[in-house]
């Protein structure tokens, strides 16, 4: 009974191993008494925050192929914690291993503890789908059903029993997602037929419709143009007030102009190309003061 | 190879003569290309040409009402395919309508759900089912499955829908119409699977993935992104399982009984369009018989082409569809 | 920093984020319907399996007692014993024969389709559509179209008649089998041979068929394990024959063969006799399975070596 019925297993012949980590028995920071945010440098004044995701010498395998080293920091409720670093260095890998994206992958495997409000994720009596139910992820590439606009939002919701004023949660998610303006009058229209832009919005009004508590965004603009990346920035600033989000780029202005914090993960030279965390500090400190000299590298364009 | 061997002569020596020699090479292997591909489109014409004129002499003696007419007999020159017709619908109603959610069920764990390690076993085991010839299918129907049908699937069917007259009283051979579909359910099968599970593959990762992450479980993943977008392809499956059902001869002939009149039972003996043609065709009773017999085949003809036709439809709109996606 | 620290109430129906990551709302109910349709589809699959199983261990055990080099080696003596050489030779004669028709037409179609229609130009549609006709005819039909053409005019069957209505059989099969292998074959390969200026016919001889040759011998191994199970051809095509003796001339004699063998051997009352049917059954079948398998270990070679 412990395993959910929830994968879709895909891909050649393999094994599928999935890491099993014991929660440790030291006493947790409880979410009612919010944690002290560690000491910062940059100066900025010390507010007490829930702590959403304690992360604990997280590192990733696939088979025996270490991706991701042993990361260590913790992400803050209502903040915008951006994760940024060159292609390659785990930053999907890790945003995935947040709400058990990468169950389905052949071989992967989890060390360390993700700790999602005290519970371990990867926890023996955990329900993926519950998991993923709290944790709403937006992809690279807008992935709208082939169904109507719509559809797209209202599908998930009616999975969950939000059958009541349907219609207006579709509304309220679209309006939130800065799209319902465009689209007012063709929600019966396919979701195939908006804009790349348009579909991205389609897909975050598709998360937050079943209002989840986090949202992991996988390099969300990606795959957009100038204008349509404005908007999902724009967007970004104002959701953060009702969800924590957690966004992978590439795009280090991106990452300045919305995150407030920033986890910056490189490729490590000495192990065979294993991402490591490098630093994890407030947007400022990361551009302005950075402690690593890495980090001092890559966002100011030094990157080899 | 020889593009190599090529390259390596001089390319002055590729004179005229040799850019000739090319020229009527080419043009023989188009000539033969292309009157392969016409032999081919000729055979088709020539399928349908022998037919409706081995037809002709019924067609003008009995015309449309050969499709009415349930009375075949023979040796009284009373020709009538509506009997025929109706056993053929029966049994493929029985079979499709067993095979598409069993077979769209086994798509869905083999493409779905199986372990790695099975689906790698099982699904060419299931695709294996499709490659059993008739005959030894039908002949597992007449000496194995006849019996079981009648000593246990008739009376347990007659005991729970015994009110409806589809399912009349037991009967003791096992022959009939019933035992027709069941068996030709085991041969449409593998197909709808086999069809559908490739089908479900095609399905973009990116769309499950995205299903998943709304907190869905497995099953309305499956309902609520995984059939829809196939949809229209798992219809065409569907039909191309139809027309192999229609269409077999052999394995009916063996289980269906041969039985004359409509009866309201699904477990009185029957005939279809193709079992007849095969189990009378090499001995034909009276003169009208063969060009009757040729009618017969000309119903199962168009019932066939239209069924390909309308799979070929389904499947390009299903293309398109996917395309957009 | 311009985060706000008091966030907009949360709706109340909502799970409280804090709370232990198990089955919360109606999930509980949603994974038992998942669960229940998995274990659902799970016996389908092993349904199917099941029967394969069952047609298979009938076969095997019903023709254990009659199996010996003998029943293969030997000629029939009557309905009750001996074995069925005659009947195997014969298969082999008609469908080696409808092989050797239907192969090469079916190759040249593939490549006329491939190397010579564009993809998607008319002629290439309608070939296409052609051939899906063809593969989607009912073989009954095959089987009286080609009794007259052939047999109503000689007046006698034969294996050669049946050897025509199996290449007809195969043909559409090889044709779309070599299709798509062909289309496989990288594009690479005729954009060099193309730029060297070697001429089509020499780059269709000596580059593309070479690379595809094991695609399309996967594809004419395939259709000839279906003709060779094909019956309701050689019902009306060739049936009529001495079952007892050897018959190798295909041309106004019919031949004797397996599939009618077991077809007219399957409802007799001897159990004697039936055992020779299940016997050929077994022979037959095991040819065809071991056919299949043979195939997809070389579809599996064969893509390997295509895509390098």
């Amino acid at each position: 009974m412990t395993e959910p019925d929830d994968q879709i297993d895909r891909g050649p012949a393999g094994e599928r191993v999935l890491g099993r980590v014991r929660i440790q028995t030291e006493s947790l920071p409880s979410p009612a008494a919010p944690a002290p945010l560690p000491a910062r440098n940059g100066g900025a004044p010390l507010i007490a925050r829930d702590v959403v995701f304690d992360i604990r010498d997280m590192a990733v395998y696939y088979g025996d192929n270490q991706a991701l080293g042993w990361t260590t920091f913790k992400i803050y409720r209502h903040l915008v914690t951006a994760v940024i670093g060159p292609s390659g260095c785990g930053k999907s890998t890790f945003i995935r291993s947040l709400n058990r994206m990468n169950d389905a992958i052949r071989g992967f495997r989890i060390e360390g503890q993700v700790l999602y409000h005290g519970h371990d994720v990867y926890g023996a009596e955990v329900n993926r789908v519950e998991v993923r139910r709290r944790i709403g992820m937006v992809f690279q590439k807008p992935n709208p059903f082939p169904k109507s606009i719509y559809d797209n939002i209202a599908w998930a919701p009616r999975n969950l029993g939000m059958r009541e004023d349907l219609d207006a949660r579709v509304e309220r998610a679209l309006t939130q997602a800065a799209l319902w303006d465009e689209v007012e009058d063709r929600l019966r229209d396919s979701a195939l037929s908006l804009s790349g832009g348009q579909q991205q919005r389609l897909c975050i009004a598709r998360a937050i419709a079943v209002e989840p508590d986090v949202l992991l965004l996988d390099e969300p603009a990606s795959a957009l143009d100038p204008v349509a990346t404005a908007s999902i920035e724009d967007l970004m600033r104002t959701l953060k007030n009702r969800y924590t989000i957690v966004i992978v780029t590439h795009n280090m202005q991106q990452a300045a102009r919305v995150a407030d914090q920033v986890a910056f993960f490189t490729l490590d030279p000495g192990a065979d190309r294993v991402g490591t965390l490098v630093e994890h500090a407030d947007t400022q400190t990361i551009f302005r003061n950075p402690k690593d000299s890495r980090t001092r590298d890559y966002v100011t364009g030094r990157f080899g | 190879m020889s593009a190599l061997r090529l390259r390596l002569r001089p390319r002055a020596a590729i004179g005229a003569e040799a850019a000739r020699a090319g020229r009527t090479g080419d043009r023989i292997l188009f000539a033969l290309c292309a009157g392969a591909g016409l032999l081919a489109v000729f055979v088709l014409g020539e399928v349908v040409y022998q037919v409706i004129s081995g037809a002709r002499p019924a067609i003008s003696k009995f015309g449309l009402g050969f499709l009415v007419h349930s009375r075949w007999a023979p040796n009284f020159s009373a020709f009538g395919a509506a009997q025929a017709l109706v056993g053929t619908v029966i049994t493929s109603i029985i079979a499709l309508s067993i095979a598409t959610p069993l077979g769209i069920a086994i798509a869905v764990y083999l493409a779905m759900m199986a372990p790695p390690a099975v689906r790698t076993v099982v699904g060419p085991l299931v695709e294996m089912l499709a490659a059993i010839p008739s005959v030894i299918v039908g002949f597992w129907g007449l000496i194995v499955f006849s019996p079981f049908v009648a000593n246990h699937i008739e009376p347990a069917l007659h005991n729970v829908l015994g009110f409806m007259p589809l399912f009349g009283a037991a009967q003791t051979t096992g022959f009939s119409l019933l035992t027709a579909g069941l068996v030709l359910t085991i041969m449409v099968l593998p197909i709808i699977a086999a069809l559908s599970r490739d089908l479900f593959l095609t399905v973009p990762v990116e769309l499950t993935e995205g299903a998943a992450a709304l907190g869905a479980t497995r099953w309305e993943i499956i309902r609520g992104v995984v059939l829809p977008t196939t949809a229209s392809g798992v219809a065409a499956a569907t039909v191309l399982g139809l027309g192999r059902a229609l269409g077999e001869a052999i394995a009916v002939l063996q289980v269906v009984g041969d039985g004359t009149g409509i009866h309201s039972s699904l477990f009185q003996p029957g005939e279809t369009l193709a079992a007849r043609i095969a189990n009378e065709f090499t001995s034909p009773e009276s003169k009208l018989h063969i060009p009757s017999l040729f009618y017969l085949a000309l119903i199962l003809l168009v019932i066939g082409l239209v069924t390909s036709v309308l799979a070929r439809m389904i499947a390009t709109r299903f293309d398109v569809h996917r395309s957009l996606a | 920093m311009t985060a706000q620290l008091d966030a907009p109430e949360r709706d109340p129906g909502l799970p409280d984020p804090s709370a232990p990551l198990i089955a919360s709302g109606n999930l509980r109910r949603r994974d038992a319907v998942s669960r229940a349709v998995t274990a659902s589809a799970t016996v389908a699959a092993f349904l199917a399996v099941a029967v394969l199983a069952i047609l298979v261990f009938t076969v095997i055990s019903k023709a254990w007692s009659v199996l010996s080099l003998s029943f293969i080696f030997t000629n029939p003596s009557g309905l009750d014993s001996g074995g069925i050489a005659n009947a195997l030779l014969g298969t082999i004669e008609i469908v080696a024969i409808a092989a050797v028709i239907a192969l090469p037409v079916g190759i040249l179609t593939g490549l006329y389709l491939t190397e010579f229609a564009g993809a998607n130009s008319r002629s290439a549609r309608f070939l296409k559509l052609v051939l899906d006709l063809l593969q989607g005819l009912p073989t009954i039909i095959v089987g009286v179209v080609v009794y007259g053409l052939i047999v109503a005019v000689t007046h006698r069957q034969s294996g050669f008649a049946a050897s025509v209505g199996l290449s007809i059989v195969m043909l559409p099969l090889i044709a779309r089998s070599s299709q798509e292998v062909l289309l496989l074959v990288p594009g690479t390969l005729r954009e060099a041979a193309d730029s060297l200026g070697v001429s089509r016919w020499r780059t269709v001889l000596g580059v593309i068929l070479p690379t595809a040759a094991g695609g399309i011998a996967t594809g004419a191994i395939l259709s000839i394990a279906r003709a060779a199970g094909e019956t309701a051809p050689l019902l009306v095509l060739d049936s009529i024959y001495d079952p007892n003796a050897t018959q190798l001339n295909p041309f106004g004699h019919g031949v004797p063969n397996v599939p009618i063998l077991i077809l007219t051997t399957s409802d007799l009352p001897s159990p004697s006799a039936l055992t020779r049917a299940w016997g050929a059954a077994f022979v037959l079948l095991a040819a065809i399975l071991i056919a299949n398998v043979a195939a997809r270990i070389m579809l599996a070679r064969s893509r390997r070596k295509m895509m390098g």
